[in-house]
């Protein structure tokens, strides 16, 4: 099979985009709190019910979560830009011989 | 998490991290003069690290959490270098996105950078030595990276906050926020890698071999079960 990986890969990630389309419909009917947050803010409110608070604030923060979302997904952009000019090159080289 | 890590804590993980960033480091140096021909992936390997980190996907705990992409650079270059990539990443996201945070940079160092690949890199040995196939050992090599990362991330945050429960009460309590977000995601994980791992095996072999990764016969049949 020329292209088994791709299949199980694809299989793998639209059995679990399934998973969450099922489960959010399950939780928009539940409704209430809000639902998909991060894990790591869940870590950090266990940590606060303890009492503690955090002895130092980060230097900046991003001052919305269009902001956040920006310089996450340039981050993104930048990864995959390298990613494709290599794989890329590579290919063409590859042809070239 | 900038300031959730309490003196002695997080010097004491600055102290730990260190001397694999300072192997790192001089093992790129290495790597620049003897190897140049490796730097493209190398440069692939960190842009993993970029991409994957920079995704919060949702897991089936209802919440969301990354992957860490470091499973790729532990397996072509090995755990100190991936350590130094890890740290880039890690530097970006404290400094420009409140993620993570510089106290925290040296625990956040220790289980992306260097336990999660510590892990992928053993798996990806001892499984390249028993003959198993190549991707699955891949795919299981990069899903450890991800999950070692906050299994290590729910050690350090249970020995610094014991609670009432003590450390193995706490543990519990941090991994189940951690650890079970995160199975789906490193399956994930390990399954992209996995994908790119047989891209590099059809477009630039002599990079593993370069590397030691797979000897030319084990190369050459990946291919022809490709073709």
């Amino acid at each position: 099979m020329k292209h088994a990986l791709e299949i199980a890969v694809a299989a793998v990630i639209i059995i679990l985009a399934a998973v969450f389309l099922a489960q959010n419909a399950g939780m928009q009917e539940a409704s209430g709190e809000e639902a998909w947050g991060g894990a790591d803010s869940e870590a950090a409110e266990l940590i606060e019910a303890s009492g503690y608070e955090p002895w130092i604030d980060p230097i900046w923060k991003p001052p919305s979560g269009e902001i956040e979302s920006l310089l996450f997904a340039m981050q993104a952009a930048i990864g995959a830009l390298v990613i494709g000019y290599f794989f890329g090159y590579w290919k063409g080289s590859r042809k070239a011989a | 998490m900038e300031g959730f890590l309490p003196g002695p804590w997080w010097q004491i993980w600055y102290v730990i991290s260190l001397p694999f960033i300072i192997v790192g480091l001089h093992q790129l140096n290495r790597l620049v003069k003897t190897q140049r021909d490796t730097l493209p992936a190398l440069a692939v390997a960190g842009a993993f690290v970029f991409v994957l980190s920079s995704l919060k996907l949702p897991s089936v705990t209802g919440s969301c959490s990354h992957p860490t992409g470091t499973g790729l650079s532990a397996i072509l270059f090995g755990p100190c270098i991936a350590a130094v990539l890890g740290l880039i990443v890690l530097i970006y996201q404290a400094l420009f996105l409140a993620h993570g945070g510089i106290t925290t940079l040296g625990a956040n160092v220790f289980s992306m950078g260097i336990a999660g690949p510590a892990a992928a890199y053993l798996i990806y040995r001892a499984g390249t030595r028993a003959g198993v196939n190549t991707y699955a050992t891949v795919f299981l090599a990069a899903a450890a990276a991800n999950i070692v990362t906050y299994i290590v991330t729910s050690v350090q945050l249970a020995l610094a906050f014991p609670g009432t429960a003590g450390f193995l009460g706490a543990f519990q309590a941090f991994a189940a926020i951690f650890a079970i977000t995160q199975v789906p995601l490193a399956i994930v994980e390990g399954a992209v890698i996995a994908l790119v791992f047989k891209y590099i095996v059809t477009l630039k072999p002599d990079i593993l071999t370069k590397l030691n990764l797979l000897s030319e016969s084990a190369i050459e049949r990946l291919r022809e079960a490709a073709a």
